[in-house]
C-alpha cells in the first residue's frame, strides 16, 4: 500500500492540519516530505498544504515554486500522479506553472477567514469521484491572496475543458465569492485532471467536531486517486 | 536551497576570552548626574555604585537602566502583585518563568501568558500590534509548548474619529498579519471603546501552548560550562530602548521615537518555533529563554539569575544586521525573533546542525561560570562587569495611595434624577450598536481563528473560545475580560467583577476554570490615585481568584498609560484585564450562546439583582459613568460557575450565556442573533423602584455579578431547576425561545424588536469602521 506525502515548506502551516485529515479519512499513512528533499519516497500522492511558505515573500507561492521538492512534484504530475493543492499550495502550483492563471490579492484587499458554499461542477475527474454535479460544499477558506485571475483566454478554455471543478456561490450570497475571484473559481484541474488546486480548505471540514465534515469526500477521493484507499 | 557552508567548530572552553575577577571594564565611567539618560534615579545610581563597588561604565548603567525599569523589574508593582494567589493542585509552574503553566489531564499541560504591546501599538499600531503577537508566543514555545490559540484584549478611544479607526484598522491587521502567518489562530478576545484611550489604545495579548508534563522547560542557562547560543534574527538597532520606553510617559515626543517600535517577521518566527520544539523533544536543550525587552541583558540576565551562576558573553560573536554597533546597542536592542539556548553538553553540534536546517543563524556567544556575575567581553576585553544577582533584584517602591474623590463622588451619585427611556424598544438596538457591545465578526473574520483545527467553537459563537485537544477527549477553554468602567468606579470590587466574568464566560461553555494571567495597565504609578486604583485592583483579583480557586501564574504590568487633557495628564480607565484558562473534561459536552431548538424554555441562573450602577445602558443613553458596580458575593459566584458548568458537562444543557454588558434583554438578544430564533421573555419588575429609571429598566439592561441565562427543551426544565438548586443556585423560568422578535416585559415596560433590527444594529457599527 503506498503511502500520502504531504509537502513541507518552510512556513507552511496547514501541514500537520493536512496529515491530520488525512490519516482519519484514509487511514493511511501520511508522511511530511521536506521542500529540500529531490525525492518523493514512493508517494502515492501528493498534498501541497496551506500556509505562508517563505513567508510569501517576493509573491504567495513564488519561492516554493523553485524548491527541489517541487521539480520531483512536476515529474510526479506528468506521470499521472495525483496532487492536490490547497490555499498555499494552490498558489505554489500555478506559480510552478502546473496549474493556469495565478491568486491575487483579495478585492477586499483583507485577509478572509469564513465559511462559504462552493458548488462541484464536475463530477468526472478522479479527484472528485463520488461528488455529485451540483453538490454544495461547506468548507472554511483562510486567505489574503485567494482571488483567481487569468486572461479571457484562459479562462474559457479552462471552461470548455471543464476544468473549473469548484465554484462559489456568486457574491451576493453571504456565504458566496469571498474574494472577487473571476467566474467565482474556487478551483480548477490540471494536467490529465490529476492536479487539483483549490481555495477552501478541505482539511478544516473533515469532522463533525469542527463545525462540517464537507471536506471529507474530496480528501477521500485524494485517497483514492492516490490508491491508498479502495 | 544553497548548501550552508560546514559549521565552524564550537569554542574549546579555553578560547572563551577571561579576566582576573579584579579586572576593570574598560569604557567610559559615568557619574550620577548622567544616571537619567540610563533610566535611573540619582538613588538607582547610588545602589548601582553600592552593588559594583566603584561607578558604572555606560554599558552597566544601560544595562541597570533596562533591568531596573517598570518593564522588566517591575519595580512599582512586585510589593502588590506577591499579594496575588499562585498555587494550587492544578498549577505547573507558576510566575517567574516566561509562562505559567496549568494541568489540563490526560499527561497535558497548557502554557499561558497575557503582555501588552500599548505603547508601541501608539505609536505604530500595525508593527506596535504584530510583535506583541510575536513576543508572547515565543514565551510560550520557550516553555516546550506549541502555541495554538490566541486572545486579544483591545482597548480603543472614540470610534467615531479618525485616530480610532486608524489605530483600530492597525492593530487589527497586525495582529491578523503576524498570527494568520505563522499559523497560530486567534480564537477570541474582546474589543472595548472609552475616552481615555483616545491617546493610549490598550493592546493586550494572550497565547495559550500545549505540551506534553515532561515537556515542560525552563530559561535557565544551564550549569557551568555550559555554551549558550544566539538563535534567530540578526542583531539590529530597531527597538533600542524599547523597555524603558514602554515604561516612560508616553509623550508628544514618541512619535519620534517610531525606531523604538520594532519590526516583526512570522516568517522567521515560524522557524524558530518548529526549530525550538524539535530540539525540545529531541532533548538537545537544557534551558531556552526568549530575547524580549531588553533583548540580550535581559534574557541572559534572567537565565543566569534562574541558575544562581554567572555568564561571560562574547559581544563579537552576537549576529549583526548593521555595522558600528557599539556594546550598549547590542545589549540592548529588542530585534524581534531571536532566543537564547543552551545545549545539553555533547549535543552542541546536533543542536546548531538542527537549527542551521531550519535556516536559523545558531552561534555560541557565551560560556556559562560559576562566578556570578555577568561579564562582557568584546575581543579579549572586558566592557562590563556585574552581579547577576544586583541586576535581577531592581529596588521595589511601595507608594502613597489615595481614592480619587471624584470616582467616589461618582460611584456614590444617586440615579434617581435619570429620565425613563422614551422608547424600550429603540434602546435595545441602539446598545447592540453600541461599539463595545456590537458583533466583532468584521474584526475575527481577518483572523485565521480555525488553522491546527482544534478550534471547537469559533468566535462570537460563545463567551469562550474552546480547543479541542487531539487525541483525547479533553478540551480548553479560553477568555479575556474586564470592565474597566467598574474598575475605575470601584477598583478593588470591579477587578473581582472581572475575574468572575472570566469565570462565568468559562463556565458558560462548560468549562471548570483552572488559573488567571493578568495584565495590569494603569497610568502613572507616582500618582496616588493610580496607585490607589492598582493596589485596590490587585486585592480584588487576589479575593476573587482565592475565592474561585484560579491560581494567578504569571501576567505583565503596564504602567504610564495615559493622555493629556485640559487639566493636565490623565490615566486611562484602570484596566487589569483577565485572561483565564479552563478545561472541558468531554468535548461533546460543550456550550454555545445560539438558540438552536423553537420552544426551549429560557431560564435565569444565580442570585443577585441587576442594577444600573456602572452599566452599559447609563453611559450609552445618559453618558453617565456613575453608580456602583453590581453587587458581588464572591461565594454566589463560585456556585453559579461550578453549577453551570457542571450542568454543561453533564450534559443537561447546550446552550448558555452570562449576563454581561446591556444586562439580560442584551444578553438575550445575543442569543436570539446567534441562533437565529426569537424569545418572549417576562424578567418582572426588578428591584423595588427608588426611582423612574430603576423600575423595569434595570431588569431589562441593569447588570449583574452573577447570573447567566440557560435554554434547555421544556420537557427538561424542572430538571435542570432542581439540579441548580442541589447547587444553591437559584433558577427561574424567564421565557420561551421561537418567532422572529425579542419580545421582553419587565414591569411597567415592555420592548418588542425585529430579529432582523436587532442583528443589523449588532453587526453594522464595527463593519463599518473597519470598512
Amino acid at each position: 500500500m503506498p503511502h500520502l506525502a504531504v509537502l513541507r515548506f518552510p512556513g507552511s502551516n496547514c501541514d500537520d492540519d493536512a496529515r491530520h485529515a488525512l490519516e482519519r479519512v484514509t487511514g493511511a499513512d501520511v508522511r511530511f516530505v521536506w521542500h529540500a528533499d529531490a525525492d518523493l519516497g514512493g508517494a502515492g500522492g501528493v498534498l501541497v498544504p496551506g500556509g505562508f511558505s517563505y513567508g510569501d515573500y517576493l509573491r504567495s507561492g513564488a519561492l516554493a515554486a523553485q524548491s527541489p521538492v517541487m521539480h520531483a512534484v512536476r515529474a510526479f504530475a506528468e506521470r499521472g500522479g495525483p496532487v492536490l493543492g490547497i490555499c498555499n499550495g494552490f498558489q505554489v502550483l500555478t506559480e510552478a506553472g502546473m496549474l493556469p492563471g495565478a491568486l491575487a490579492r483579495n478585492e477586499g484587499l483583507a485577509f478572509v477567514c469564513r465559511t462559504v458554499t462552493v458548488e462541484v461542477q464536475r463530477d468526472d475527474h478522479p479527484l472528485l469521484a463520488g461528488l455529485r454535479r451540483g453538490q454544495r460544499l461547506r468548507l472554511p477558506v483562510a486567505h489574503h491572496d485567494g482571488r483567481y485571475v487569468a486572461d479571457d483566454a484562459t479562462l474559457d478554455t479552462l471552461e470548455t475543458e471543464g476544468r473549473v471543478v469548484l465554484r462559489y456561490l456568486p457574491a451576493p450570497d453571504p456565504d458566496g465569492n469571498p474574494n472577487g475571484a473571476m467566474r467565482d473559481i474556487a478551483g480548477i484541474v490540471g494536467g490529465r485532471g490529476n492536479v487539483l488546486g483549490m481555495m477552501p480548505h478541505p482539511e478544516r471540514a473533515a469532522e463533525a467536531l469542527l463545525g462540517g465534515e464537507d471536506g471529507v469526500p474530496l480528501l477521500r477521493a485524494f485517497g483514492r486517486a492516490a490508491g491508498v484507499t479502495t | 536551497m544553497s548548501e550552508r557552508p560546514a559549521l565552524p567548530p564550537l569554542a574549546p572552553d579555553g578560547a572563551w576570552p577571561d579576566a582576573p575577577a579584579d579586572a576593570l571594564p574598560a569604557g567610559v565611567v559615568v557619574d550620577r548626574t548622567s544616571s537619567a539618560t540610563f533610566g535611573l534615579t540619582p538613588e538607582e545610581f547610588d545602589q548601582v555604585v553600592d552593588h559594583l563597588g566603584r561607578s558604572p561604565v555606560a554599558v552597566e548603567a544601560a544595562m541597570f537602566g533596562a533591568l531596573w525599569s517598570e518593564h522588566c523589574g517591575y519595580k512599582n508593582s512586585r510589593p502588590l502583585l506577591r499579594r496575588l494567589p499562585t498555587e494550587g493542585p492544578q498549577v505547573l509552574q507558576g510566575p517567574g518563568e516566561n509562562a505559567g503553566v496549568v494541568d489540563v489531564g490526560d499527561g497535558w499541560g497548557v502554557a499561558f501568558k497575557m503582555e501588552s504591546h500599548n505603547h508601541p501599538s501608539a505609536v505604530e499600531p500595525v508593527q506596535g500590534a504584530a510583535t506583541g503577537v510575536g513576543g508572547i508566543l515565543r514565551d510560550i514555545f520557550a516553555m516546550g509548548a506549541r502555541p495554538f490559540a490566541v486572545l486579544d484584549a483591545l482597548r480603543f478611544g472614540d470610534l467615531a474619529t479618525a485616530r480610532t479607526r486608524y489605530l483600530l484598522h492597525g492593530v487589527v491587521e497586525g495582529i491578523a498579519g503576524y498570527g494568520n502567518a505563522i499559523g497560530v489562530p486567534t480564537v477570541g478576545g474582546e474589543i472595548a471603546f472609552h475616552p481615555s484611550y483616545q491617546e493610549n489604545p490598550l493592546v493586550n495579548v494572550m497565547a495559550l501552548g500545549l505540551l506534553r508534563h515532561e515537556e515542560l522547560q525552563s530559561g535557565t542557562v544551564g550549569a557551568v560550562g555550559h555554551v549558550l547560543l544566539y538563535v534567530g534574527a540578526k542583531t539590529g538597532r530597531d527597538g533600542l530602548g524599547g523597555a524603558v520606553f514602554a515604561s516612560a510617559d508616553l509623550s508628544a515626543a514618541s512619535d519620534a521615537d517610531r525606531p523604538a517600535v520594532q519590526v516583526g517577521d512570522p516568517f522567521l518566527e515560524k522557524l524558530l518555533l518548529e526549530a525550538c520544539l524539535e530540539a525540545i523533544q529531541a532533548g538537545m536543550v537544557a534551558g531556552v529563554q526568549d530575547m524580549g525587552a531588553a533583548g540580550l541583558t535581559s534574557s541572559v540576565g534572567e537565565m543566569a539569575h534562574r541558575a544562581g551562576l554567572g555568564v561571560d558573553l562574547d559581544l563579537g560573536r552576537v549576529p549583526r544586521r548593521e555595522r558600528g554597533m557599539t556594546p550598549l546597542e547590542v545589549m540592548l536592542s529588542e530585534s524581534q525573533e531571536r532566543m537564547v539556548l543552551t545545549a545539553v553538553p555533547g549535543r552542541e553540534d546536533d543542536l546548531i546542525a538542527l537549527l542551521r536546517r531550519w535556516e536559523l543563524d545558531a552561534v555560541p556567544i557565551g560560556v556559562v561560570r560559576d562566578h556570578g556575575r555577568f561579564r562582557l567581553f568584546e575581543g579579549d576585553a572586558l566592557i562590563a562587569d556585574m552581579p547577576v544577582g544586583a541586576l535581577n533584584d531592581a529596588p521595589t517602591y511601595v507608594r502613597e495611595g489615595r481614592e480619587d474623590p471624584a470616582a467616589t463622588a461618582a460611584r456614590e451619585r444617586g440615579l434617581h434624577d435619570l429620565p425613563p427611556p422614551a422608547d424600550a424598544g429603540a434602546a435595545l438596538p441602539d446598545l447592540l450598536a453600541d461599539p463595545t457591545i456590537a458583533s466583532k465578526r468584521a474584526v475575527y473574520q481577518r483572523y485565521d481563528h480555525q488553522v491546527m483545527t482544534n478550534t471547537v467553537v469559533l468566535p462570537g459563537a460563545a463567551d469562550a473560545a474552546v480547543l479541542r485537544l487531539k487525541g483525547s477527549d479533553r478540551a480548553v477553554a479560553a477568555t479575556v475580560d474586564c470592565n474597566a468602567r467598574y474598575v475605575g468606579l470601584a477598583p478593588r470590587h470591579g477587578a473581582a467583577l472581572a475575574v468572575v466574568e472570566a469565570a462565568r464566560n468559562l463556565a458558560a461553555v462548560g468549562a471548570t476554570p483552572l488559573g488567571v494571567t493578568d495584565n495590569l495597565n494603569f497610568g502613572n504609578p507616582t500618582v496616588p490615585e493610580v496607585y490607589f486604583q492598582m493596589a485596590e485592583a490587585v486585592e480584588g483579583i487576589r479575593e476573587a481568584c482565592l475565592a474561585l480557586r484560579t491560581p494567578v501564574t504569571g501576567g505583565n504590568v503596564s504602567l504610564y498609560n495615559q493622555y493629556r487633557a485640559d487639566d493636565g495628564v490623565r490615566a486611562v480607565l484602570p484596566t487589569p484585564t483577565i485572561g483565564m484558562v479552563g478545561v472541558l473534561p468531554d468535548v461533546g459536552r460543550r456550550a454555545t450562546m445560539a438558540l438552536v431548538r423553537d420552544d426551549d424554555a429560557l431560564l435565569l441562573l444565580g442570585e443577585g439583582v441587576p442594577t444600573l450602577g456602572a452599566s452599559s445602558y447609563l453611559a450609552r443613553a445618559h453618558g453617565v459613568e456613575a453608580g456602583a458596580p453590581p453587587e458581588l458575593d464572591l461565594a454566589a459566584a463560585d456556585r453559579l460557575v461550578t453549577t453551570l458548568a457542571g450542568l454543561v458537562q453533564a450534559g443537561r444543557v447546550d446552550t448558555a450565556h452570562d449576563v454581561g454588558d446591556g444586562g439580560i434583554a442584551v444578553a438575550l438578544a445575543e442569543m436570539a442573533i446567534a441562533g437565529g430564533r426569537g424569545v418572549d421573555a417576562e424578567l418582572g419588575a426588578g428591584p423595588a423602584p427608588s426611582g423612574a429609571v430603576a423600575d423595569g429598566v434595570a431588569a431589562l439592561f441593569g447588570e449583574a455579578a452573577h447570573l447567566a441565562l440557560v435554554a434547555v427543551p421544556e420537557a427538561c426544565a424542572a430538571t435542570v431547576t432542581a439540579a441548580a438548586a442541589a447547587g444553591g443556585v437559584p433558577c427561574r423560568r424567564v421565557g420561551v425561545v421561537g418567532g422572529d422578535r425579542i419580545a421582553l416585559r419587565a414591569g411597567t415596560l415592555a420592548l418588542d424588536v425585529a430579529l432582523t433590527e436587532a442583528r443589523e444594529a449588532f453587526e453594522r457599527t464595527i463593519t463599518e469602521a473597519l470598512a
